[in-house]
């Protein structure tokens, strides 16, 4: 890519992306380049990061494991859904995803945990995404039952209209009481120190980015 | 049955030969068997019931021959089986007592012949056949038996291919016969001894611990000392060293009883028993037993040492008695330490099978070992509470009159407060080894209901620990929903082993656990018992780690934790020890540029929060006087300064708080000045916030023992809010607060003038009544300050002032005392108050004080008596009329404390001015006493010594005595001193003493001329005149003696 088509890239990412100064969506664009790898550029073509190669970057990263909420975190980054993160969805998706406020983080995370988008959590979805998070006792006679139980406890916890399932207000309002549950249902964020390795990494020394 | 016989039987310990079997449960179980075995032998094995024994069983027996019936031949005397041996020889014969039988089959009979008495006989045969074994088989068979018993068997059997002899396959039959019998008893009595009590590292341990708590000097240790042999453990609990470990061997104690030599004893898992004691040469412990075995340590002392047994009940009564005490008292915590001491002592010694607790799994083993601190703090309590009611009880007797004033509960509490925290100070500057009182566990009894939160949070703990990050922070989340200040919660949390699983994810690498798992441990680390929990589960080194972290939430969380938990000295050490303090400290510091990125992260917190927080946990290790120390070393002290700058209350209240705690110290008081705190303490006197004015006013309070920082106090305006508080009087500690600060600030001349012109000494007066007696101290010694001056005095006596503080004297707060003795002392000086103080019979009052056993109130009474005596009216009189009062004040010369020792000459200088009380001390042997006392360097001492000298002169013949008594040469010296009060005491006195001839000789051996003419050219007129005087004297003795000697 030329230099010129470069530099309106960066400033049009620049001017619609608030938590990102011109300099460092220069270097996200850069490393989105450099993950994508040598694809030339072609017409009609969508040039992009695809859902293996993303999760990659989650797991080697910034760390995650669990399968189902990588997936999430790929889909919440492909806003138009065709299963390829472009260079706008990837700086967008970082900005909230490293540096989003607590508004942007809890949209984000209740997207994620929404598996059907329907704009409701269910208990299968909280189930299904909890289904991991308890070793299995081999004592125990269900094993399902440690989940169940865990996931009445958390709609006990959030679900403040009762209505058996988590909208967006109650997972709203049960975040803003405790901020340890936005990522009530797996890990989608990454975790502090990762973030700021990644940061740190990416956004190096701009001469040292310029000799490069 | 040989290996039963010898290793399971309890045979008595008498000696060799004459062995008995001892009449025990076990015993009779085991001839039980071995009866039912030989009965059943005769149908059982027919063929081998009639195998001839090598050698006949024979043994003294009950059995009267005619009990035996057909198939014997029965004489008189004798009796002999028809069935013969080979030879002929008769199975079985009896010869009264004598009975020798050969055969299984007869022994059958006879024990069925016995009927009633099978079990004597059995028991008899056994006891007379040690070795039943050898006899019936002979002697190969068992030494086979003895030598290698596992594979006796084999040999046996070895033995039967070689010889192919069918008595041979009888003898092995029944070789094996007898080998079941013995298995079978060995099982059964291996059964009986595992229901035994059987020592073990843990209970010998607690044992121990125990003793030891109550041993040391005195009368009323149940032991001199107890020590273990080793101090290293090793990590089973054993001290013995290995390989006698393996004899079951736990340690070896030296016990020295009251009344008896030092006791060398082995705890061993059988039980406790005296050894061969300690060789003095090499140290080494002569293992070999020397006593019977006993079933604990305590058994044991109570059998060798009379004392011990006496004063161990006396203990457990005293117990009571204390339990009794305790009860009046609003505040149960005592109570139940008494409760928890008992439970202790009596579960010390019950066996650790009998109790059944209902114990949940870990808790057990911290629960077990509990007992043993328990027992410990309060045998310390309960020393220091009965010495206080010692002195109490002296107090009661020595009064005259008295009348126990009542308590409020208000007050009370007050009292106590004010009591642990003078405790705390001193032991705390002592050593912070001791433990300090904590509840016990409630948990033991009020385990049969548990309420459903306790199984909500056993369910939550176990996701805790069984789930990933995801689930952790869900139970976290849900655990922080339960009323986390409520008891049964908190202990649900540590009872269902919550504690460690908190303290564990603390160490994880995820802040959204470390921050769940600090909100709860914050919440529940309010309760003493989770506090002490926490610090023993080592949590405290993790939460110091904590506050490195970047996430300034975090280190908020565990600095408030650590606020909660650092309430006791074994915590304070803990934070101090692992670099605690210096990182708190850091947080104050919230100049900082921060390095963080604009947008604050999620779990962010502000600055001001990071400081705020750590101030709290400063608040809380300040109370020890080495993290003190290390505060200031930390340079807390400038950034203590810096935030009392802000305005907000919420930070100020720590931040004065730490630095009220802190201005005990020396060094923080001349910080304090040097950083110009005083100022800010004076502002924030004005504050709304009641626990804020509190804090400075008992800050200033600390600090105004400084004359400068009275001052600064005076110049920033802080006396006219100070007086102003006294209105309020609803906040009692917000009271005794500024009072205490008045009190110290009124020190200074200037203040009180101040306080006059403040109405402060009639607001004062006003609480000299119905006010706790933290407040009473404060405010007496503010009055005793004032009293000083003319003007307070006559505001005191003018509002009424002086009968209360009379009414005062008959209380029993050393501190209280000694202010008040002061007070009225310093009103006494105003004849129309020393009127009144007559009138209400104070003078008596004071004089029942010198009998109080504190020194420092003694003095005081006795400072205060002076005033009265020179003012009252007939005061001759009046002292006479205390019986046994003078030679009181004549023995408290006996005193060894100084300054009781200056007091009491000061009153009796005054005394001594009425000729009949002066003769009376005198034969109460005044002049010996004194002249004791004149070798002393204490200036005070020397001045009053010398005032009370040249008074006691004036009587008879007491210028010869104090001469003779050696005291002229030490006042000559005194004159040396560089203190002029001194001098013209001294010089008054030699003048007295002058009079007599011989001691003029020894003031001019001693070289007095000299210094006596330098102190004539004094501007004191009084010294210039007694100088002079006395070297007239001495002049003029040497003029007559060289008169004379012309002539």
């Amino acid at each position: 890519m030329n230099r010129k088509k470069l530099q309106k890239l960066t400033d049009s990412l620049t001017k619609n992306c608030k938590h990102f100064n011109k300099f460092e969506v220069k270097c996200l664009i850069n490393l989105f380049y450099n993950l994508v790898g040598d694809v030339t550029e072609r017409q009609g073509v969508v040039v992009g990061l695809d859902r293996n190669a993303f999760r990659n970057i989650l797991h080697m990263t910034f760390g995650m494991t669990d399968d189902m909420i990588m997936d999430r975190v790929f889909r919440g980054f492909d806003k138009d859904n065709d299963g390829c993160i472009t260079v706008s969805e990837w700086v967008y998706g970082l900005s909230v995803f490293l540096r989003g406020t607590l508004e942007e983080k809890m949209k984000y995370c209740f997207a994620v945990f929404d598996l059907n988008g329907d704009g409701f959590i269910s208990k299968e979805e909280m189930f299904h995404m909890l289904k991991n998070s308890l070793l299995k006792q081999p004592s125990e006679e269900d094993p399902d039952e440690g989940i169940k139980d865990l996931v009445e406890i958390t709609l006990r916890k959030m679900d403040h209209d009762h209505d058996g399932k988590l909208s967006f207000a109650d997972y709203e309002q049960a975040v803003r009481e405790e901020t340890l549950l936005l990522e009530a249902f797996g890990p989608c964020l990454p975790d502090p120190k990762s973030q700021k390795e990644f940061e740190a990494q990416v956004f190096k020394d701009p001469n040292e980015f310029n000799e490069v | 049955m040989g290996a039963a016989l010898t290793r399971s039987a309890q045979w008595t310990a008498a000696a060799h030969g004459a062995r008995a079997l001892e009449t025990t449960p076990p015993n009779e179980a085991i001839l039980k068997e071995i009866i039912v075995f030989v009965e059943g032998f005769i149908y059982k094995h027919p063929q081998e019931a009639n195998y001839v024994f090598v050698e006949p069983l024979e043994w003294k027996t009950n059995l009267d021959p005619s009990a035996f019936g057909s198939g014997y031949v029965v004489s008189e005397t004798t009796v002999k089986s028809e069935e013969a041996d080979k030879n002929g020889q008769p199975l079985l014969f009896l010869s009264v007592p004598q009975i020798k039988i050969r055969s299984f089959g007869q022994l059958s009979r006879v024990l069925y012949i016995a009927k009633t008495t099978k079990l004597k006989e059995a028991q008899a045969c056994i006891e007379a056949n040690r070795n039943p074994i050898a006899k019936i088989l002979g002697l190969d068979y068992n030494m086979i038996n003895e030598i290698n018993e596992d594979s006796s068997v084999l040999t046996i059997l070895d033995k039967i291919t070689k010889d192919d002899d069918p008595e041979g396959e009888i003898k092995m039959k029944i070789a094996l016969l007898l080998k079941q019998l013995d298995l079978h008893l060995l099982n059964r009595s291996l059964k009986n001894i595992s229901l035994e009590i059987r020592l073990n590292p843990g209970t010998v341990k607690n044992d121990i611990e125990l003793l030891k708590r109550f041993s040391g000097k005195g009368e009323q240790t149940v032991l001199e000392s107890i020590e273990y042999t080793s101090d290293y453990e090793f990590s089973n609990g054993c001290r013995a060293p290995p390989w006698r470990q393996i004899q079951g061997e736990i340690c070896y104690v030296l016990v020295k009883p009251h009344d008896a030599e030092t006791l060398c004893i082995t705890c061993s898992k059988e039980g406790v028993f005296l050894n061969g004691g300690k060789t003095d040469d090499e140290g080494e412990i002569n293992y070999e037993r020397k006593g019977e075995i006993y079933k604990d340590l305590v058994t044991l002392l109570r059998e060798k040492s009379a004392k011990f047994s006496e004063n161990m009940s006396q203990q457990e009564g005293r117990f009571n008695e204390e339990q009794q005490k305790e009860k009046d008292q609003p505040n149960e915590a005592p109570e139940e330490e008494a409760a928890a001491l008992r439970k202790a002592s009596t579960a010390s010694r019950r066996s650790a099978l009998e109790k059944k607790q209902i114990s949940l799994g870990r808790s057990q083993m911290t629960k077990r070992l509990e007992p043993s601190l328990n027992w410990k703090t309060t045998v310390d309590a309960k020393e220091n509470k009965s010495s206080l009611r010692d002195t109490q009880e002296e107090k009661h007797g020595g009064r005259l009159e008295k009348s126990r004033p009542s308590t409020s509960p208000g007050r009370a509490q007050l009292i106590r407060k004010s009591a642990e925290k003078i405790e705390e100070i001193i032991s705390e500057s002592s050593s912070e080894s001791e433990e300090d009182e904590e509840p016990p566990d409630h948990l033991q009894e009020a385990n049969a209901d548990l309420p459903s939160e306790y199984w909500q949070i056993q369910k939550l703990v176990k996701y805790l620990k069984g789930g990933n990050q995801t689930a952790t922070v869900i139970a976290l989340c849900s655990m922080k929903d339960f009323n986390l200040a409520q008891e049964t919660c908190q202990l649900a949390i540590r009872d269902v082993g919550g504690l460690e699983v908190l303290i564990n994810l603390l160490e994880t690498d995820e802040v959204k656990c470390k921050i769940g798992s600090l909100k709860i441990l914050k919440e529940i680390s309010r309760n003493p018992q989770i506090r002490r929990n926490i610090v023993d589960l080592g949590g405290l080194p993790v939460m110091v780690n904590i506050l490195d972290s970047p996430h300034k939430s975090l280190k908020c969380l565990a600095a408030e934790t650590i606020a909660n938990v650092a309430k006791f000295r074994r915590a304070w050490r803990a934070v101090r020890r692992h670099g605690g303090i210096t990182k708190l400290v850091a947080l104050l510091d919230c100049r900082r540029p921060s390095a963080e990125p604009a947008q604050p992260g999620l779990y962010e917190a502000r600055d001001g929060e990071v400081a705020h927080c750590g101030a709290l946990a400063l608040w809380s290790c300040s109370k020890s006087y080495a993290n003190k120390e290390a505060i200031r070393r930390a340079g807390g002290i400038p950034l203590l300064a810096r935030l009392l700058k802000t305005s907000c209350e919420d930070m100020l209240i720590p931040v004065v708080a730490t630095l009220q705690e802190c201005a005990s110290e020396e060094k923080y008081r001349a910080a304090i000045k040097a950083e110009r705190i005083i100022e800010n303490l004076v502002k924030n006197l004005s504050s709304e916030n009641k626990q804020l004015q509190e804090h400075c006013a008992t800050a200033i309070c600390q600090c105004a023992e400084d004359e400068e920082t009275r001052d600064l106090v005076r110049l920033r305006g802080g006396l006219r809010p100070l007086a102003s508080l006294l209105s309020n009087t609803d906040n009692k500690e917000r009271l005794a607060a500024v009072t205490g600060a008045i009190w110290k600030c009124s020190i200074s001349k200037e203040n009180v003038t101040k306080f006059r012109e403040y109405k402060a000494i009639e607001a004062l007066v006003g609480l000299l009544t119905d006010q706790p007696e933290e407040v009473l101290v404060n405010a007496v010694g503010a009055l005793g300050e004032c009293c000083q001056e003319p003007e307070g005095r006559v505001t005191v006596r003018k509002r009424g002032g002086i009968q209360p503080l009379v009414d005062l004297l008959v209380g029993t707060n050393r501190a209280l005392l000694v202010n008040v003795t002061k007070a009225v002392g310093a009103c006494a000086v105003e004849p129309e108050s020393m009127m009144i103080i007559d009138h209400l019979d104070g003078v008596r009052l004071l004089w029942s004080l010198l009998k109080n056993p504190h020194p420092d109130v003694k003095a005081s009474a006795a400072w205060a008596l002076c005033p009265c005596i020179q003012n009252a009216k007939d005061a001759g009189e009046m002292v006479r009329s205390f019986v046994g009062g003078l030679e009181l004040v004549v023995n408290l010369l006996k005193s060894d404390n100084k300054e009781v020792l200056a007091s009491v000459c000061a009153a009796i200088t005054n005394i001594a001015k009425d000729q009949e009380n002066l003769a009376v001390i005198t034969d109460h042997g005044v002049v010996p006493l004194l002249s004791k006392l004149a070798n002393t360097n204490n200036d005070k001492l020397r001045r009053h010594l010398a005032e009370a000298i040249s008074r006691c002169c004036m009587w008879g013949r007491n210028r010869v005595a104090f001469g003779k008594h050696k005291a002229v040469a030490p006042l000559v010296r005194n004159l040396k001193s560089n203190d002029t009060n001194v001098h013209r005491a001294t010089a008054q006195a030699l003048y007295q003493l002058s009079e007599d001839a011989d001691n003029c000789i020894t003031m001019h051996e001693n070289g007095a001329v000299k210094l006596l003419l330098h102190m004539v050219g004094s501007p004191d007129q009084d010294l210039q005149e007694a100088a002079a005087g006395c070297i007239s004297n001495i002049r003029r003795l040497a003029l007559a003696t060289e008169k004379a000697r012309h002539t």
